[in-house]
C-alpha cells in the first residue's frame, strides 16, 4: 500500500517537476505571466508532493513497516523512535528522497523569497532548481526507488549501523545536505544571469544570503562531523583525509573563494567569469563528492553500496559542467572586465592570492582523493597517497593562507600606500613576532606549531587593532560610551565584522589542529587489574572490568581511575559495545575533556576472565580549540547574515536606553 | 599596461609552479603500492623497504592476539595467495576473521608485512544472519564478567 503510494507520489512530483520547468522557461521567453504564476504554484505543489512522500517513508519507518526494502535495511523495531526517523538518511534510497525535499524545500522558499521582484532572472533560476530536483526524482522512479518491498517481510530488520545510532546521526548529515543544496541556489541564479545575459552584479546580490547560509550549514556540518568522530570513533582523531570527508571540504574550499572573489566584483567589476566558474564549480564538487560516495568506486569507511547510481550521478555532473560552461562561452563576449588590477600590494591581489590558494588546496585534494583511479587507468596499478601527503601539501598552503586571512582585510584598495602598511601592519607584526618569541622561550620548538603561532598571532592582532581603532574613532566623533559605539560599529557593518569574527574563529581552530597534531601524546599497555601505566603528567590505573546489559546491546567496560602528580583526580570508563547480530564490538570512547587537553582513552581489547585489559591513552593538547572556532565561526557568520532591518531597531533601541 | 599583464603572469606562472613542486614532491614521498596477496608474494624482493598496502581476507583461524607483547599477527589471503602479517597494537573496529581488510606497511627481510596500520573493510549490503543472536547469546560470551556485578552493600 504505502510502496505504491510513495512510488505514484514519486512519479507524480516527476511530472510537475518537469512541467513546472517547461512552464518557466516557455512564461518567460513568451512573456506569458499566467505560466509563470503557474509554474510558481507547481513549484509550491511539488514541495508538498515530496513533503507526503517523506511522510510515507518516514510512517513506515516509525511503524517498523519491514514490507519495504528500505524500512527492512535501516529500521529496527528496538530501536528509538528518533533513531527510526534518522533511518530516512541512513542509506541511499532515503537520502536521495531527503535531497530531493531540501531541492523542493529551497526551490519553494526561493520562489516564496524572492516573489514578483527580479522578474527577469527568477523563471529561469527555478527552471534550474526544478530541473536539478527532477534529476533525483529520476533517479528514485528508475533506478533506486525508496519505496521497493521485500517478499517476505522479515520479523525485524536489520536496523542502523550501531555507530550511526547516537544524537549525532541527527545533526550532522542534515547540517551537510542543508549546505549541498543551499549551494544549488546561487548556481541557479548564475545560470539564469547567463541565459538572460543579465550580467551585471544582480545576481550576486540576490544571492548573497543565500551563499553565505550555505557556507554556515556546510562549515558546521564539517566541524561537527569532526566533533562526532572524535568523541564516537575510538581512534582519537576527527579527520582522516578519507573520500567521504574529502567530498565535502573541497565544495566548502571553492564556495570559500567563491565567497571572497565576490567582492571583488562588487566593488572593482572584475573576475565575472572567474566567479561564474566558481559557483559552477562548487555546485559541480557537491554533485561530484556525491558520485564519489554513492558509487562505491572508491573505498571508504563511509560510502554506500554500489549500483547504477554512480553512472547517472557521473552523466547528471556530466551534463551540468556541458551546460554551464557553453553557457559562459556562449556569453563571453559580454564577460569583460570592466575594472583592472592596479597594483600586487593592494587588496584585489591579496584576494586573488586568496583564491588561487583555495583552488590549488581543492586541486590537490581532489588529486589525492582519484589518485588511485588515475594510476590505475594510466599505468594498471594501483597507488594510493595517503595521509602524509595531504598533510605535506596542505599544511604550507594552509599558512599562506592564513597569513593573508591577516592581509586581505585591511589593505588598501587598488595600490597599498607604505604609510598604509605601516599603519595597519606594524603593531599586528610585532605583537605577533613578541608572541611567537615568548613561545619559543616558554619551549615550543616545533617549527609548525610556532609558524602557526606567528600568523595566527598576526591575525589576530589586525582583527583587535581592526575593532579598537574603528571604536575609538566613533566614540570620539559621537561621544557614544565604549561599548555602545562598539556594538553600533559591528551591527552598521556587519558584514565586514561578522567576516572578521570569521576569520577568529579560523585561526582559534587552526591553531587547535597545529598544537593537538604536534603535540599528541599516545601510548598502548595491557594492564593487570590495579596495575598502572604512565603517560604524560597522568597514571592510570585498572580497578575493574566488567559487563553490563543495555537496552540495546552488552557493554563491557573497565573503570580507570586517573592520577596527576599523584593525586587521584578523576575516574574514565572506556568500553566495547557488542551488538547482536554485530560481529566486531564497538568502541565507547570515555576521556578527560578540557580547554588546554584531553586526556582521552579507549579500551582496545580484555580478557574475558577479567583478569587484564589493553588500554590506548592519548593526551590531546588544545583540541578543544577546533570545536570553538567552529562555535566563532558560526556566530561570525550570524553576525554576518542577520536581517537589517530587526538589527538596526535593536541597536536603536540600545541607543535609547544608553541615552 | 603590458607590463602590468606580464608582471602579474608571471606572479602566475610561479605560484603553479610552487603548487605543483608542492604536488610533486608530496605524491613522491607518499606514495603507496596496492597489492594483493599474490602480487605481492611474485614482487616480495622486489618491494623490500617500501611503503605499500595489502588487500585481502583476514584468513579464518589465522588471528593471534599476545596482550602482553601487544602484538597482533593474522594473514591475508586472496584465495591464491597468503601473507603473514605482523601488526603492533590492536586492530581497529571492524577488523575480523573472513573479512576485509586492507594493511598499510613494508614487507620485511624475515619474510612478513609489518603493518602500520589496519583498515577494515564493511559491507553495508543486507543479509539476513543465519543464525540470528539475540542480545542474550550476546550476553552468554561475558558471563564471567557479567558475574562480578554484584549489587554492592
Amino acid at each position: 500500500m504505502i510502496s505504491t503510494l510513495g512510488h505514484f507520489v514519486l512519479f507524480l512530483g516527476l511530472g510537475v517537476s518537469l512541467y513546472a520547468t517547461a512552464a518557466a522557461v516557455y512564461g518567460a521567453r513568451a512573456g506569458r505571466e499566467d505560466w509563470l504564476a503557474s509554474s510558481r504554484n507547481a513549484v509550491l505543489a511539488l514541495f508538498c508532493l515530496i513533503t507526503v512522500a517523506m511522510f510515507l517513508l518516514e510512517y513506515a519507518l516509525i511503524t517498523s513497516d519491514f514490507s519495504l526494502r528500505y524500512v527492512a535495511n535501516n529500521s529496527t523495531r528496538g530501536s528509538l523512535t528518533r533513531y527510526k526517523i534518522a533511518g530516512l538518511w541512513g542509506s541511499l534510497e532515503g537520502s536521495l528522497l531527503l535531497w530531493a525535499w531540501l531541492q523542493a524545500l529551497f526551490s519553494a522558499l526561493v520562489v516564496a523569497h524572492h516573489g514578483d521582484r527580479h522578474r527577469s532572472v527568477l523563471p529561469y533560476a527555478q527552471a534550474v532548481l526544478l530541473g536539478i530536483t527532477a534529476f533525483f526524482l529520476l533517479v528514485m522512479t528508475f533506478a533506486v526507488n525508496p519505496f521497493a518491498t521485500l517478499v517476505p517481510a522479515p520479523l525485524d530488520g536489520r536496523g542502523l549501523n550501531p555507530l550511526l545510532e547516537v544524537t549525532d546521526m541527527l545533526v550532522h548529515p542534515l547540517l551537510l545536505y542543508l549546505g549541498y543544496v543551499g549551494f544549488s541556489v546561487p548556481f541557479a541564479f548564475a545560470m539564469a544571469a547567463l541565459i538572460t545575459g543579465r550580467l551585471s552584479e544582480e545576481w550576486l546580490k540576490i544571492t548573497r544570503r543565500w551563499t553565505v547560509v550555505a557556507w554556515l550549514f556546510l562549515t558546521g556540518g564539517i566541524f561537527y562531523g569532526g566533533w562526532w568522530s572524535y568523541r564516537t570513533l575510538g581512534w582519537g582523531g576527527y579527520w582522516a583525509w578519507d573520500p567521504v570527508e574529502n567530498a565535502s571540504f573541497m565544495p566548502w574550499l571553492i564556495a570559500t573563494a567563491f565567497i571572497h572573489s565576490v567582492m571583488i566584483q562588487e566593488r572593482k567589476r572584475m573576475l565575472k567569469v572567474w566567479n561564474l566558474l566558481l559557483i559552477t564549480l562548487t555546485f559541480s564538487l557537491v554533485i561530484f563528492g556525491t558520485f564519489l560516495t554513492r558509487s562505491g568506486i572508491l573505498a571508504s569507511v563511509h560510502a554506500f553500496s554500489d549500483g547504477p547510481v554512480g553512472a547517472l550521478f557521473l552523466g547528471f555532473l556530466a551534463l551540468v559542467l556541458l551546460f554551464s560552461l557553453s553557457l559562459i562561452a556562449y556569453r563571453a563576449d559580454r564577460l569583460k572586465s570592466h575594472g583592472e588590477m592596479d597594483s600586487m600590494v593592494s587588496r584585489e591581489s591579496t584576494f586573488l592570492l586568496n583564491n588561487v590558494l583555495l583552488v590549488g588546496i581543492c586541486f590537490t585534494v581532489f588529486l589525492g582523493t582519484v589518485f588511485p583511479l588515475l594510476t590505475e587507468a594510466i599505468r594498471g596499478a594501483k597507488i594510493s597517497v595517503g595521509t602524509p601527503y595531504f598533510n605535506r601539501v596542505s599544511v604550507p598552503l594552509g599558512l599562506a593562507l592564513l597569513l593573508l586571512m591577516g592581509i586581505g582585510p585591511l589593505i588598501a584598495w587598488e595600490r597599498a600606500s607604505l604609510n598604509n602598511l605601516r599603519r595597519n601592519f606594524l603593531a599586528p607584526a610585532i605583537v605577533a613576532v613578541a608572541g611567537a618569541a615568548l613561545l619559543f622561550a616558554l619551549g615550543v620548538r616545533q617549527a609548525e606549531a610556532l609558524l602557526v603561532f606567528l600568523c595566527g598571532f598576526f591575525v589576530i592582532g589586525t582583527i583587535a587593532f581592526e575593532f579598537i581603532m574603528a571604536t575609538r574613532t566613533r566614540v570620539r566623533t559621537t561621544g557614544e560610551s565604549l561599548l555602545a559605539a562598539f556594538a553600533v560599529l559591528l551591527l552598521k557593518s556587519r558584514r565586514r565584522y561578522g567576516g572578521l569574527i570569521v576569520h577568529l574563529g579560523v585561526v582559534i581552530a587552526i591553531i587547535g589542529i597545529a598544537v593537538s597534531s604536534a603535540y599528541k601524546v599516545e601510548r598502548e599497555a595491557t594492564l593487570k587489574l590495579n596495575e598502572r601505566m604512565e603517560i604524560g603528567p597522568y597514571a592510570i590505573e585498572l580497578k575493574d572490568l566488567k559487563a553490563g546489559e543495555q537496552p540495546t546491546h552488552v557493554l563491557v567496560s573497565a573503570t580507570l581511575t586517573v592520577f596527576k602528580d599523584g593525586k587521584p583526580l578523576t575516574e574514565l570508563r572506556p568500553g566495547q559495545r557488542f551488538y547482536p547480530n554485530q560481529q566486531t564490538p564497538f568502541a565507547s570512547v570515555d576521556a578527560r575533556y578540557r580547554w588546554d587537553e584531553d586526556l582521552y582513552t579507549i579500551l582496545s581489547s580484555f580478557e574475558r576472565d577479567g583478569s587484564s585489559a589493553t588500554i590506548k591513552a592519548m593526551i590531546n593538547p588544545m583540541i578543544a580549540w577546533i570545536w570553538i572556532g567552529g562555535c566563532v565561526i558560526v556566530l561570525g557568520v550570524i553576525v554576518a547574515v542577520l536581517p537589517e532591518r530587526r538589527l538596526a531597531m535593536l541597536a536603536l533601541r540600545a541607543k535609547a536606553q544608553v541615552a | 599596461m603590458k607590463g602590468k599583464r606580464a608582471k602579474y603572469l608571471i606572479a602566475g606562472v610561479i605560484i603553479l609552479g610552487a603548487l605543483a613542486g608542492l604536488v610533486y614532491s608530496g605524491v613522491k614521498e607518499s606514495m603507496v603500492y596496492f597489492y594483493t596477496p599474490s602480487e605481492l608474494t611474485e614482487k616480495a624482493e622486489a618491494v623490500r623497504g617500501k611503503a605499500l598496502r595489502v588487500g585481502g581476507m583476514v584468513e579464518e583461524g589465522s588471528v593471534r592476539w599476545d596482550a602482553q607483547q601487544l602484538l597482533l599477527t593474522f594473514a591475508l589471503t586472496d584465495g591464491r595467495s597468503t601473507v603473514p602479517v605482523r601488526h603492533r597494537g590492536t586492530a581497529p573496529d571492524l577488523f575480523k576473521e573472513g573479512a576485509g581488510a586492507v594493511v598499510e606497511g613494508t614487507w620485511a627481510p624475515e619474510g612478513y608485512l609489518r603493518s602500520s596500520t589496519i583498515m577494515a573493510k564493511h559491507s553495508e549490503e543486507y543479509k539476513a544472519p543465519k543464525n540470528p543472536e539475540t542480545l542474550e547469546t550476546k550476553k552468554s560470551l561475558f558471563k564471567s564478567l557479567l558475574k562480578e556485578e554484584k549489587p554492592k552493600p
